[in-house]
């Protein structure tokens, strides 16, 4: 039979151990793991803004040379439009302003679901030369189980898709999970996504939605996922909208007519 | 047959853990959808029984046996976390794939089965050939499942096209039940039944009603 104190000697050499192996495994493994989570994002970007196909594996210096050769982070104040001040767009986490009272605000109630607005948020600018020719916006919101998060890319009328992807999200794997697919991606290039008096006007149909041409507002919805498709139409809306990107923008539009 | 290949090769069929024993179901319902996520998985369940079962069995002699489930619990979900990292670090893609399930391993009764059960009666030699054998029965019926789901629900093989759906432009409709978590009780029901077919002797004793009504009228009910 074992003593208590034995007893207590052992957990506590136990718990040392134990704890030594994990921390030293996290301790070790964190910059390759802060790379790929950086990577990936970089290379959710690239594909949105066309500069890379889908599954392609290119290198991390590939990647990080395409990424910097092409695109420039700029973090915006939403509400005014401005670039916010102060703030350096390679360290800027949106989703943990968000969660802060500090950086962020209670949403309205919207249908996408949102609970806070950050002040500020992260945006790409894809550029030749001086010339914006993407703006790659940041967009989250509800699905039928969990939140979606992703990336919208607009053409430098700000009103044409240029492409959609979705980078985290845990809808139903084969129905709303199709929003991964590649042909459903396919869809949404060339469709507009404001009305003339540029009100956020795209929608995920239930069913079919036909050419760009006979519909250019609309995009095929994902069968057998009614809720994911309208929490995808939500979302896009709301970060098109007033609370969203809307004031960027417009502010962005104004400079291109001064031009 | 050594003990050693009764270890390996017992696991796999004749008490298999999820056909015979019925445990690790919850995993195995959730990572089956695709193959690339159940490979991933029964190779992380693999390590994960391998080292716990290792170092149960080296200190199986000093843990005072009051506190001997807490210490086994401690040292899996050490070992849990570790393989957490080190996929988060080298197989990003599918480690977010696999989210939550990878830290659910420490719930996979497996592995607290195999180390209370066995690590701590047997030496080192015989705990890690135990765990081979109980990772790799846990795996067949992870990878039989995860086959049909991703073959069937939609018509593809390790991401790679087989079945070339409609929505692609080709003739297979792919079975949405196939992708739902239903469809794994079937198959895993449909795997059970298979082996208790091969090997009738693994059926239960039958506890019908009119048993228990015959035991009941002999008094003999306990």
């Amino acid at each position: 039979m074992h003593s208590t104190g034995f007893t207590v000697m052992f957990a506590a050499a136990v718990c040392g151990v134990c704890s030594i192996f994990v921390s030293g495994s996290a301790v070790l493994l964190k910059d390759r793991q802060e790379q790929n989570k950086v990577l990936d994002r970089q290379t959710k970007v690239l594909t949105v803004a066309g500069l890379m196909d889908e599954g392609d594996s290119l290198g991390r210096a590939e990647v990080q040379k395409l990424f910097e050769g092409n695109i420039t982070a700029v973090v915006v104040d939403l509400k005014s439009g401005q670039p916010a001040e102060g703030v350096d767009a390679a360290t800027f986490d949106q989703k943990k302003a968000a969660k802060d009272p500090a950086t962020s605000e209670v949403a309205p109630e919207n249908d996408a679901k949102v609970p806070r607005i950050p002040h500020n948020a992260l945006l790409y600018q894809v550029k030749e030369g001086d010339t914006i020719k993407l703006l790659v916006l940041p967009i989250e919101g509800k699905g039928l189980w969990s939140t979606l998060y992703g990336f919208l890319a607009l053409e430098a009328d700000s009103n044409t898709v240029a492409g959609i992807t979705f980078y985290q999200h845990g809808e139903t794997p084969g129905l709303g999970g199709e929003v991964d697919n590649p042909s459903w991606k396919a869809r949404w290039p060339g469709r507009k996504a404001f009305d003339a008096d540029w009100n956020p006007k795209i929608e995920v149909l239930k069913g079919a939605a036909g050419s760009v041409e006979d519909a250019p507002y609309n995009v095929d919805g994902l069968s057998g996922a009614t809720i994911t498709s309208r929490g995808v139409t939500h979302l896009v809306r709301f970060w098109l909208g007033e609370h969203g990107f809307g004031p960027y923008l417009t502010r962005y539009r104004s400079t291109l007519a001064n031009k | 047959m050594s003990k050693e290949r009764e270890a390996v090769i017992d696991p796999l069929f004749n008490n298999n853990p999820i056909a015979l024993q019925v445990l690790g179901i919850c995993s195995a319902l959730a990572v089956t959808t695709k193959m690339e996520t159940a490979v991933v998985m029964s190779l992380a369940v693999i390590g994960v029984l391998i080292f716990s079962n290792l170092a149960v069995s080296a200190i199986r002699n000093h843990i005072p046996p009051s506190i001997r489930i807490i210490v086994q619990l401690t040292i899996i979900a050490s070992l849990v976390i570790i393989t957490d990292q080190i996929l988060k670090a080298f197989v990003y893609d599918i480690s977010k794939q696999l989210s939550v399930f990878v830290g659910l391993i420490i719930t996979n009764c497996i592995i607290m089965e195999r180390s209370e059960a066995f690590a701590m009666q047997n030496g080192l030699k015989l705990s890690f050939w135990d765990a081979i054998g109980n990772g790799a029965g846990y795996s067949i019926v992870l990878l039989v499942v995860a086959f049909v789901r991703e073959l069937f629900g939609t018509g593809k093989l390790f991401g790679v096209t087989i079945l070339k759906p409609v929505t692609e432009g080709g003739w297979y409709v792919p079975n949405g039940l196939m992708v739902l978590a239903p469809a794994a009780f079937f198959l895993i029901g449909g795997f059970i039944w298979a082996v208790r077919a091969w090997k009738p002797e693994q059926n239960e004793e039958d506890f019908s009603a009119g048993a228990l009504l015959e035991l009941s009228h002999e008094g003999d009910l306990r």
